[in-house]
Protein backbone atom coordinates (compact mmCIF):
# COMPACT_ATOMS: atom_id res chain seq x y z
CA UNK A 1 0.00 0.00 0.00
CA UNK A 2 1.37 3.43 -0.85
CA UNK A 3 2.06 5.79 2.05
CA UNK A 4 -0.75 8.05 0.84
CA UNK A 5 -3.41 5.37 1.28
CA UNK A 6 -1.79 4.23 4.50
CA UNK A 7 -2.02 7.79 5.88
CA UNK A 8 -5.58 8.10 4.52
CA UNK A 9 -6.69 5.05 6.50
CA UNK A 10 -4.84 6.06 9.69
CA UNK A 11 -6.12 9.65 9.69
CA UNK A 12 -9.74 8.68 8.97
CA UNK A 13 -9.79 5.80 11.46
CA UNK A 14 -8.12 7.55 14.38
CA UNK A 15 -9.82 10.85 13.44
CA UNK A 16 -13.26 9.31 13.71
CA UNK A 17 -12.46 7.51 16.98
CA UNK A 18 -11.17 10.71 18.60
CA UNK A 19 -14.07 12.61 17.04
CA UNK A 20 -16.47 10.31 18.89
CA UNK A 21 -14.52 10.80 22.11
CA UNK A 22 -14.82 14.56 21.72
CA UNK A 23 -18.56 14.26 21.05
CA UNK A 24 -18.96 12.08 24.13
CA UNK A 25 -17.05 14.52 26.35
CA UNK A 26 -18.73 17.60 24.91
CA UNK A 27 -22.15 16.21 25.83
CA UNK A 28 -21.37 15.27 29.41
CA UNK A 29 -22.88 18.49 30.73
CA UNK A 30 -26.04 20.23 29.61
CA UNK A 31 -27.06 23.78 30.50
CA UNK A 32 -30.42 22.67 31.88
CA UNK A 33 -30.91 21.56 35.44
CA UNK A 34 -31.35 17.79 36.06
CA UNK A 35 -34.79 16.53 35.07
CA UNK A 36 -35.84 19.94 33.79
CA UNK A 37 -38.33 19.61 30.97
CA UNK A 38 -37.43 21.33 27.70
CA UNK A 39 -39.66 24.04 26.36
CA UNK A 40 -40.83 22.32 23.20
CA UNK A 41 -43.79 19.98 23.10
CA UNK A 42 -44.74 17.73 20.16
CA UNK A 43 -48.15 16.04 20.27
CA UNK A 44 -48.07 16.33 24.03
CA UNK A 45 -44.66 14.67 24.29
CA UNK A 46 -42.12 16.53 26.40
CA UNK A 47 -38.37 15.93 26.63
CA UNK A 48 -35.64 16.01 29.26
CA UNK A 49 -32.14 17.18 28.40
CA UNK A 50 -30.18 14.97 30.81
CA UNK A 51 -26.61 13.81 30.05
CA UNK A 52 -25.96 10.10 29.35
CA UNK A 53 -26.30 7.83 32.40
CA UNK A 54 -22.89 6.88 33.79
CA UNK A 55 -23.09 3.16 32.86
CA UNK A 56 -23.78 4.16 29.29
CA UNK A 57 -20.98 6.72 29.25
CA UNK A 58 -18.46 4.18 30.56
CA UNK A 59 -19.66 1.60 28.05
CA UNK A 60 -18.59 4.03 25.32
CA UNK A 61 -15.23 4.54 27.02
CA UNK A 62 -14.70 0.76 27.16
CA UNK A 63 -15.53 0.52 23.44
CA UNK A 64 -13.02 3.22 22.56
CA UNK A 65 -10.28 1.58 24.64
CA UNK A 66 -11.05 -1.81 23.08
CA UNK A 67 -10.93 -0.29 19.59
CA UNK A 68 -7.55 1.32 20.24
CA UNK A 69 -6.16 -1.87 21.76
CA UNK A 70 -7.40 -3.85 18.73
CA UNK A 71 -5.79 -1.39 16.33
CA UNK A 72 -2.53 -1.58 18.27
CA UNK A 73 -2.38 -5.39 18.25
CA UNK A 74 -3.90 -6.34 14.88
CA UNK A 75 -3.17 -4.88 11.42
CA UNK A 76 -5.79 -2.18 10.96
CA UNK A 77 -3.96 1.08 10.50
CA UNK A 78 -2.63 1.22 6.93
CA UNK A 79 0.85 -0.23 6.64
CA UNK A 80 1.25 -0.64 10.41
CA UNK A 81 1.44 -4.41 10.91
CA UNK A 82 0.28 -4.34 14.51
CA UNK A 83 2.29 -5.28 17.59
CA UNK A 84 1.11 -8.90 17.34
CA UNK A 85 2.36 -9.31 13.73
CA UNK A 86 -0.83 -11.26 13.01
CA UNK A 87 -1.92 -12.04 9.44
CA UNK A 88 -4.77 -14.26 8.32
CA UNK A 89 -2.55 -16.04 5.77
CA UNK A 90 0.06 -16.80 8.39
CA UNK A 91 -2.55 -18.11 10.80
CA UNK A 92 -3.95 -20.29 8.03
CA UNK A 93 -0.50 -21.62 7.13
CA UNK A 94 0.30 -22.42 10.75
CA UNK A 95 -2.92 -24.35 11.18
CA UNK A 96 -2.42 -26.25 7.93
CA UNK A 97 1.19 -27.06 8.90
CA UNK A 98 0.15 -28.28 12.36
CA UNK A 99 -2.50 -30.53 10.87
CA UNK A 100 -0.18 -31.78 8.13
CA UNK A 101 2.50 -32.57 10.74
CA UNK A 102 -0.07 -34.60 12.65
CA UNK A 103 -1.07 -36.41 9.45
CA UNK A 104 2.55 -37.17 8.59
CA UNK A 105 3.08 -38.58 12.09
CA UNK A 106 0.28 -41.06 11.42
CA UNK A 107 1.29 -42.06 7.89
CA UNK A 108 4.94 -42.41 8.85
CA UNK A 109 5.91 -45.91 7.87
CA UNK A 110 2.84 -46.45 5.65
CA UNK A 111 4.67 -45.26 2.54
CA UNK A 112 7.20 -48.06 2.77
CA UNK A 113 4.43 -50.68 2.79
CA UNK A 114 2.77 -51.70 -0.47
CA UNK A 115 -0.94 -50.81 -0.82
CA UNK A 116 -1.80 -54.54 -1.00
CA UNK A 117 -0.24 -55.08 2.42
CA UNK A 118 -1.61 -51.79 3.74
CA UNK A 119 -5.12 -52.94 2.80
CA UNK A 120 -4.91 -55.32 5.77
CA UNK A 121 -3.94 -52.55 8.20
CA UNK A 122 -7.03 -51.37 10.07
CA UNK A 123 -5.72 -47.86 10.76
CA UNK A 124 -4.52 -47.22 7.20
CA UNK A 125 -7.83 -48.42 5.74
CA UNK A 126 -9.79 -46.21 8.14
CA UNK A 127 -7.66 -43.20 7.14
CA UNK A 128 -8.16 -44.05 3.48
CA UNK A 129 -11.89 -44.34 4.05
CA UNK A 130 -12.08 -40.82 5.46
CA UNK A 131 -10.13 -39.42 2.51
CA UNK A 132 -12.44 -41.38 0.21
CA UNK A 133 -15.56 -39.99 1.84
CA UNK A 134 -14.49 -36.39 1.47
CA UNK A 135 -13.08 -36.68 -2.06
CA UNK A 136 -14.48 -39.65 -3.94
CA UNK A 137 -17.87 -40.48 -2.43
CA UNK A 138 -19.67 -37.77 -4.41
CA UNK A 139 -19.31 -39.89 -7.56
CA UNK A 140 -18.52 -43.40 -6.36
CA UNK A 141 -20.96 -43.32 -3.42
CA UNK A 142 -20.19 -43.37 0.29
CA UNK A 143 -20.20 -47.18 0.18
CA UNK A 144 -17.87 -47.12 -2.91
CA UNK A 145 -20.44 -49.13 -4.85
CA UNK A 146 -20.79 -46.46 -7.51
CA UNK A 147 -23.98 -45.61 -9.33
CA UNK A 148 -25.19 -45.05 -12.88
CA UNK A 149 -22.13 -43.96 -14.91
CA UNK A 150 -19.75 -44.29 -11.93
CA UNK A 151 -18.03 -47.64 -11.41
CA UNK A 152 -18.46 -49.85 -8.39
CA UNK A 153 -15.07 -50.11 -6.66
CA UNK A 154 -15.93 -52.99 -4.34
CA UNK A 155 -16.22 -55.78 -6.94
CA UNK A 156 -13.38 -57.31 -8.94
CA UNK A 157 -14.51 -55.92 -12.30
CA UNK A 158 -11.91 -53.31 -13.23
CA UNK A 159 -12.09 -50.99 -16.22
CA UNK A 160 -8.45 -49.91 -16.05
CA UNK A 161 -6.91 -52.64 -13.93
CA UNK A 162 -7.25 -53.52 -10.27
CA UNK A 163 -3.60 -53.76 -9.23
CA UNK A 164 -2.19 -51.09 -6.91
CA UNK A 165 -0.22 -49.40 -9.66
CA UNK A 166 -3.18 -49.09 -12.04
CA UNK A 167 -5.44 -47.76 -9.27
CA UNK A 168 -2.82 -45.20 -8.30
CA UNK A 169 -2.47 -44.12 -11.90
CA UNK A 170 -6.25 -43.80 -12.26
CA UNK A 171 -6.44 -41.55 -9.20
CA UNK A 172 -3.34 -39.51 -10.00
CA UNK A 173 -3.72 -38.87 -13.72
CA UNK A 174 -7.40 -39.55 -14.19
CA UNK A 175 -8.91 -41.53 -17.08
CA UNK A 176 -10.85 -40.55 -20.14
CA UNK A 177 -12.94 -43.26 -21.76
CA UNK A 178 -14.18 -42.94 -25.30
CA UNK A 179 -17.00 -45.02 -26.65
CA UNK A 180 -17.86 -43.51 -30.03
CA UNK A 181 -21.29 -43.45 -31.59
CA UNK A 182 -21.96 -46.42 -33.91
CA UNK A 183 -25.30 -45.35 -35.40
CA UNK A 184 -23.84 -44.86 -38.88
CA UNK A 185 -22.00 -48.20 -39.03
CA UNK A 186 -24.81 -50.28 -37.58
CA UNK A 187 -27.81 -48.66 -39.28
CA UNK A 188 -30.77 -51.06 -39.19
CA UNK A 189 -28.76 -53.67 -37.29
CA UNK A 190 -28.77 -51.52 -34.14
CA UNK A 191 -31.44 -53.47 -32.24
CA UNK A 192 -29.96 -56.82 -33.28
CA UNK A 193 -26.55 -55.70 -32.04
CA UNK A 194 -28.02 -54.58 -28.71
CA UNK A 195 -29.63 -57.98 -28.28
CA UNK A 196 -26.35 -59.69 -29.23
CA UNK A 197 -24.35 -57.64 -26.72
CA UNK A 198 -26.87 -58.20 -23.92
CA UNK A 199 -26.80 -61.89 -24.69
CA UNK A 200 -23.01 -62.05 -24.24
CA UNK A 201 -23.40 -62.39 -20.51
CA UNK A 202 -25.89 -65.21 -20.99
CA UNK A 203 -24.60 -67.31 -23.89
CA UNK A 204 -21.09 -65.89 -24.28
CA UNK A 205 -19.26 -65.21 -27.52
CA UNK A 206 -18.92 -68.85 -28.58
CA UNK A 207 -22.57 -69.56 -27.90
CA UNK A 208 -23.63 -66.91 -30.42
CA UNK A 209 -21.23 -67.80 -33.22
CA UNK A 210 -24.11 -68.45 -35.61
CA UNK A 211 -25.71 -65.08 -34.88
CA UNK A 212 -25.47 -62.74 -37.89
CA UNK A 213 -24.19 -60.03 -35.52
CA UNK A 214 -21.15 -62.15 -34.59
CA UNK A 215 -19.13 -61.02 -37.61
CA UNK A 216 -20.24 -57.44 -37.22
CA UNK A 217 -19.11 -57.47 -33.58
CA UNK A 218 -15.74 -58.84 -34.63
CA UNK A 219 -15.40 -56.11 -37.27
CA UNK A 220 -16.55 -53.11 -35.26
CA UNK A 221 -16.37 -53.81 -31.54
CA UNK A 222 -13.60 -56.33 -31.02
CA UNK A 223 -10.72 -53.87 -31.46
CA UNK A 224 -11.58 -52.37 -28.07
CA UNK A 225 -13.83 -54.92 -26.35
CA UNK A 226 -11.71 -57.87 -27.51
CA UNK A 227 -12.55 -60.81 -29.79
CA UNK A 228 -14.01 -62.60 -26.77
CA UNK A 229 -15.94 -59.47 -25.64
CA UNK A 230 -14.10 -59.48 -22.33
CA UNK A 231 -12.86 -55.92 -22.71
CA UNK A 232 -9.41 -54.39 -22.63
CA UNK A 233 -8.03 -52.63 -19.59
CA UNK A 234 -5.43 -50.67 -21.59
CA UNK A 235 -8.19 -48.63 -23.22
CA UNK A 236 -10.74 -48.93 -20.43
CA UNK A 237 -13.18 -50.88 -22.63
CA UNK A 238 -15.52 -52.79 -20.33
CA UNK A 239 -16.00 -56.53 -20.21
CA UNK A 240 -19.36 -57.17 -21.93
CA UNK A 241 -19.75 -60.76 -20.76
CA UNK A 242 -20.07 -60.30 -16.99
CA UNK A 243 -23.53 -58.73 -16.73
CA UNK A 244 -22.12 -55.61 -15.04
CA UNK A 245 -23.43 -52.49 -16.77
CA UNK A 246 -22.00 -49.08 -16.05
CA UNK A 247 -24.73 -47.29 -17.99
CA UNK A 248 -27.57 -49.71 -17.36
CA UNK A 249 -28.18 -53.15 -18.86
CA UNK A 250 -31.74 -52.80 -20.18
CA UNK A 251 -32.27 -52.88 -23.92
CA UNK A 252 -32.83 -49.12 -24.19
CA UNK A 253 -29.79 -48.36 -21.96
CA UNK A 254 -27.41 -50.44 -24.06
CA UNK A 255 -28.97 -49.04 -27.22
CA UNK A 256 -28.37 -45.47 -26.05
CA UNK A 257 -24.74 -46.32 -25.28
CA UNK A 258 -24.16 -47.74 -28.76
CA UNK A 259 -26.16 -45.00 -30.50
CA UNK A 260 -24.73 -41.95 -28.80
CA UNK A 261 -21.44 -43.23 -27.41
CA UNK A 262 -20.17 -42.62 -23.88
CA UNK A 263 -17.44 -40.40 -22.58
CA UNK A 264 -16.77 -41.39 -19.00
CA UNK A 265 -14.13 -39.40 -17.23
CA UNK A 266 -12.25 -39.83 -14.00
CA UNK A 267 -10.76 -36.44 -13.07
CA UNK A 268 -7.02 -36.32 -12.32
CA UNK A 269 -6.28 -35.84 -8.64
CA UNK A 270 -2.55 -35.13 -8.75
CA UNK A 271 -3.14 -31.42 -8.14
CA UNK A 272 -5.67 -32.11 -5.40
CA UNK A 273 -4.31 -34.92 -3.26
CA UNK A 274 -0.81 -35.60 -1.94
CA UNK A 275 1.07 -38.80 -2.71
CA UNK A 276 0.47 -40.11 0.83
CA UNK A 277 -3.27 -39.62 0.53
CA UNK A 278 -3.40 -41.40 -2.84
CA UNK A 279 -1.39 -44.25 -1.28
CA UNK A 280 -3.94 -44.57 1.54
CA UNK A 281 -6.86 -44.33 -0.90
CA UNK A 282 -5.39 -47.15 -2.97
CA UNK A 283 -5.11 -49.28 0.17
CA UNK A 284 -8.73 -48.50 1.07
CA UNK A 285 -9.98 -49.45 -2.39
CA UNK A 286 -7.95 -52.65 -2.37
CA UNK A 287 -9.30 -53.55 1.08
CA UNK A 288 -12.64 -54.49 -0.55
CA UNK A 289 -10.87 -57.26 -2.47
CA UNK A 290 -9.93 -58.98 0.79
CA UNK A 291 -13.56 -59.49 1.73
CA UNK A 292 -14.63 -60.67 -1.73
CA UNK A 293 -13.94 -64.38 -1.96
CA UNK B 1 -22.04 23.18 19.83
CA UNK B 2 -25.47 22.47 21.21
CA UNK B 3 -27.16 19.42 19.78
CA UNK B 4 -30.21 21.59 19.30
CA UNK B 5 -28.33 23.33 16.50
CA UNK B 6 -27.98 20.02 14.63
CA UNK B 7 -31.41 18.73 15.48
CA UNK B 8 -33.23 21.81 14.29
CA UNK B 9 -31.23 22.24 11.08
CA UNK B 10 -32.15 19.34 8.81
CA UNK B 11 -29.59 20.25 6.10
CA UNK B 12 -26.71 20.28 8.57
CA UNK B 13 -27.93 17.03 10.08
CA UNK B 14 -27.95 15.34 6.65
CA UNK B 15 -24.37 16.43 6.02
CA UNK B 16 -23.22 15.10 9.39
CA UNK B 17 -25.03 11.79 8.93
CA UNK B 18 -23.49 11.34 5.47
CA UNK B 19 -20.03 12.03 6.91
CA UNK B 20 -20.43 9.60 9.78
CA UNK B 21 -21.78 6.69 7.75
CA UNK B 22 -19.25 7.09 4.94
CA UNK B 23 -16.15 6.68 7.12
CA UNK B 24 -16.32 2.88 7.03
CA UNK B 25 -16.54 2.78 3.23
CA UNK B 26 -13.87 5.44 2.81
CA UNK B 27 -11.45 3.46 4.96
CA UNK B 28 -12.28 -0.11 3.97
CA UNK B 29 -13.41 0.08 0.34
CA UNK B 30 -11.97 3.14 -1.41
CA UNK B 31 -8.27 2.26 -0.91
CA UNK B 32 -8.92 -1.14 -2.58
CA UNK B 33 -9.70 0.61 -5.87
CA UNK B 34 -6.03 1.55 -6.01
CA UNK B 35 -4.26 -1.64 -4.82
CA UNK B 36 -2.41 -3.94 -7.22
CA UNK B 37 -3.69 -7.00 -5.35
CA UNK B 38 -7.26 -6.13 -6.21
CA UNK B 39 -6.99 -4.51 -9.63
CA UNK B 40 -4.48 -6.77 -11.43
CA UNK B 41 -5.39 -10.28 -12.57
CA UNK B 42 -3.51 -13.25 -11.13
CA UNK B 43 -1.02 -14.90 -13.47
CA UNK B 44 -2.74 -17.01 -16.11
CA UNK B 45 -6.22 -15.54 -15.64
CA UNK B 46 -8.16 -15.46 -18.91
CA UNK B 47 -11.52 -13.89 -19.69
CA UNK B 48 -14.38 -16.38 -20.12
CA UNK B 49 -14.80 -17.97 -23.53
CA UNK B 50 -18.07 -17.13 -25.29
CA UNK B 51 -19.65 -20.42 -24.17
CA UNK B 52 -18.46 -20.08 -20.58
CA UNK B 53 -19.82 -16.54 -20.49
CA UNK B 54 -23.25 -17.76 -21.57
CA UNK B 55 -22.97 -20.50 -18.94
CA UNK B 56 -22.26 -17.86 -16.33
CA UNK B 57 -25.40 -15.99 -17.31
CA UNK B 58 -27.40 -19.19 -16.90
CA UNK B 59 -25.77 -19.65 -13.48
CA UNK B 60 -27.06 -16.19 -12.57
CA UNK B 61 -30.48 -16.75 -14.15
CA UNK B 62 -31.09 -19.98 -12.25
CA UNK B 63 -29.99 -18.33 -9.01
CA UNK B 64 -27.13 -20.73 -8.30
CA UNK B 65 -25.37 -17.94 -6.41
CA UNK B 66 -28.23 -17.82 -3.91
CA UNK B 67 -27.26 -21.22 -2.47
CA UNK B 68 -23.63 -21.55 -3.57
CA UNK B 69 -20.81 -19.18 -2.68
CA UNK B 70 -17.68 -18.67 -4.76
CA UNK B 71 -15.37 -17.48 -2.02
CA UNK B 72 -13.02 -19.72 -0.07
CA UNK B 73 -11.85 -18.05 3.12
CA UNK B 74 -8.34 -18.61 4.52
CA UNK B 75 -9.53 -21.08 7.16
CA UNK B 76 -8.10 -24.58 7.31
CA UNK B 77 -11.44 -26.33 7.29
CA UNK B 78 -12.36 -24.52 4.07
CA UNK B 79 -9.07 -24.82 2.21
CA UNK B 80 -8.95 -28.51 3.01
CA UNK B 81 -12.37 -29.09 1.55
CA UNK B 82 -12.44 -26.63 -1.33
CA UNK B 83 -8.81 -25.85 -2.20
CA UNK B 84 -6.60 -22.76 -2.05
CA UNK B 85 -8.33 -19.73 -0.55
CA UNK B 86 -9.69 -17.21 -3.04
CA UNK B 87 -7.51 -14.23 -3.89
CA UNK B 88 -8.73 -10.85 -5.16
CA UNK B 89 -6.82 -11.08 -8.45
CA UNK B 90 -8.97 -14.05 -9.54
CA UNK B 91 -12.06 -11.85 -9.72
CA UNK B 92 -10.71 -8.95 -11.78
CA UNK B 93 -12.80 -9.91 -14.84
CA UNK B 94 -15.95 -10.66 -12.83
CA UNK B 95 -18.85 -8.31 -13.51
CA UNK B 96 -20.73 -8.69 -11.25
CA UNK B 97 -19.03 -10.79 -8.57
CA UNK B 98 -20.77 -14.06 -7.71
CA UNK B 99 -19.22 -14.46 -4.27
CA UNK B 100 -22.63 -15.08 -2.71
CA UNK B 101 -23.34 -14.80 0.97
CA UNK B 102 -24.96 -18.05 2.03
CA UNK B 103 -23.98 -21.69 1.69
CA UNK B 104 -26.96 -23.96 1.38
CA UNK B 105 -24.83 -26.04 -0.98
CA UNK B 106 -21.04 -26.21 -1.01
CA UNK B 107 -18.73 -23.47 -2.19
CA UNK B 108 -18.05 -23.66 -5.93
CA UNK B 109 -15.04 -21.36 -6.23
CA UNK B 110 -12.77 -24.28 -7.25
CA UNK B 111 -15.22 -26.87 -8.49
CA UNK B 112 -13.60 -26.83 -11.96
CA UNK B 113 -12.08 -30.22 -12.81
CA UNK B 114 -13.20 -31.81 -9.53
CA UNK B 115 -15.92 -33.86 -11.23
CA UNK B 116 -16.42 -35.11 -14.77
CA UNK B 117 -18.76 -33.43 -17.25
CA UNK B 118 -21.01 -36.49 -16.99
CA UNK B 119 -21.25 -36.07 -13.25
CA UNK B 120 -22.32 -32.44 -13.57
CA UNK B 121 -24.95 -33.34 -16.15
CA UNK B 122 -26.34 -36.19 -14.11
CA UNK B 123 -26.28 -34.03 -11.00
CA UNK B 124 -28.04 -31.07 -12.60
CA UNK B 125 -30.64 -33.36 -14.17
CA UNK B 126 -31.36 -35.26 -10.98
CA UNK B 127 -29.22 -34.21 -7.99
CA UNK B 128 -30.52 -36.98 -5.74
CA UNK B 129 -29.34 -39.62 -8.23
CA UNK B 130 -25.72 -38.93 -7.28
CA UNK B 131 -25.97 -37.21 -3.89
CA UNK B 132 -28.56 -38.95 -1.75
CA UNK B 133 -30.31 -36.53 0.58
CA UNK B 134 -29.33 -33.45 -1.43
CA UNK B 135 -31.85 -30.59 -1.28
CA UNK B 136 -30.78 -29.18 -4.63
CA UNK B 137 -33.57 -28.79 -7.18
CA UNK B 138 -33.30 -30.37 -10.65
CA UNK B 139 -32.84 -28.27 -13.78
CA UNK B 140 -34.15 -30.48 -16.60
CA UNK B 141 -35.08 -27.57 -18.87
CA UNK B 142 -31.39 -26.86 -19.49
CA UNK B 143 -31.51 -29.85 -21.87
CA UNK B 144 -34.35 -28.30 -23.87
CA UNK B 145 -33.41 -24.64 -24.12
CA UNK B 146 -30.81 -23.45 -26.56
CA UNK B 147 -28.59 -20.39 -26.48
CA UNK B 148 -29.37 -17.44 -28.69
CA UNK B 149 -25.90 -16.45 -29.90
CA UNK B 150 -26.99 -13.02 -31.13
CA UNK B 151 -26.46 -11.46 -27.73
CA UNK B 152 -23.14 -13.08 -26.82
CA UNK B 153 -21.01 -10.62 -28.81
CA UNK B 154 -22.85 -7.66 -27.29
CA UNK B 155 -22.28 -9.01 -23.80
CA UNK B 156 -18.58 -9.40 -24.53
CA UNK B 157 -18.37 -5.88 -25.94
CA UNK B 158 -20.09 -4.54 -22.82
CA UNK B 159 -17.61 -6.39 -20.61
CA UNK B 160 -14.76 -5.04 -22.71
CA UNK B 161 -15.94 -1.51 -21.99
CA UNK B 162 -15.38 -2.16 -18.28
CA UNK B 163 -11.91 -3.60 -18.76
CA UNK B 164 -12.20 -7.27 -19.72
CA UNK B 165 -9.63 -7.78 -22.51
CA UNK B 166 -11.74 -9.40 -25.22
CA UNK B 167 -10.31 -9.18 -28.72
CA UNK B 168 -12.33 -8.26 -31.82
CA UNK B 169 -11.68 -11.77 -33.09
CA UNK B 170 -13.19 -13.39 -29.98
CA UNK B 171 -16.28 -11.22 -30.29
CA UNK B 172 -16.60 -11.98 -34.02
CA UNK B 173 -16.44 -15.74 -33.36
CA UNK B 174 -18.81 -15.68 -30.39
CA UNK B 175 -21.97 -16.29 -32.44
CA UNK B 176 -20.64 -19.48 -34.00
CA UNK B 177 -19.34 -20.72 -30.67
CA UNK B 178 -22.58 -20.33 -28.76
CA UNK B 179 -25.61 -20.16 -31.05
CA UNK B 180 -27.82 -23.21 -30.82
CA UNK B 181 -25.78 -24.90 -28.09
CA UNK B 182 -27.73 -26.52 -25.28
CA UNK B 183 -27.79 -24.47 -22.11
CA UNK B 184 -26.51 -27.41 -20.08
CA UNK B 185 -23.30 -27.53 -22.12
CA UNK B 186 -22.67 -23.83 -21.54
CA UNK B 187 -23.29 -24.18 -17.80
CA UNK B 188 -20.98 -27.18 -17.49
CA UNK B 189 -18.30 -25.33 -19.50
CA UNK B 190 -18.57 -22.47 -17.00
CA UNK B 191 -18.48 -24.75 -13.95
CA UNK B 192 -15.51 -26.75 -15.25
CA UNK B 193 -13.20 -23.71 -15.39
CA UNK B 194 -14.12 -22.29 -11.96
CA UNK B 195 -11.02 -21.62 -9.90
CA UNK B 196 -8.68 -23.63 -12.09
CA UNK B 197 -6.19 -20.77 -12.42
CA UNK B 198 -4.77 -21.56 -8.96
CA UNK B 199 -4.12 -25.19 -8.06
CA UNK B 200 -3.22 -26.46 -4.64
CA UNK B 201 -2.47 -29.92 -3.34
CA UNK B 202 -3.82 -31.02 -0.01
Amino acid sequence: MTSFWSAWIIVLTLGSIFGYVWLLMANRKTDTAPNEVKHHVFDGIEEYDNPLPMWWFYLFIVCVVAALAYLAWYPGLGNFKGLGNWTSTQQHEERVAAKEANFQKHVEGFMAISPEELAKDFKAVKMGERIFKSNCAVCHGSDARGSFAFPNLTDNDWLYGGDAESIKKTITDGRIALMPSWSMQLGDDMDNMVTFVRNLSVEGMEGQKSDPMYNKFQQICSSCHGVDGKGMQASGAPNLTDDIWLYGGEHHDVKLTIQKGRNGQMPAHKDLLSEERIHLLTAFILSFQNSLD
Amino acid sequence: MKHETVEKNIGLMMIFIALVISVGALVEIVPLFFQKETTEPVKGLKPYTALQLEGRDIYIREGCHVCHTQMIRPLRAETERYGHYSVAGEFVYEHPFLWGSKRTGPDLARVGGRYSDDWHKLHLYDPQAVVAGSVMPAYPWLWEQKIDGDKTGKKMAALRSVGVPYTDEQIAKSFDETDGQLEIDALVAYLQQLGTVISHQR
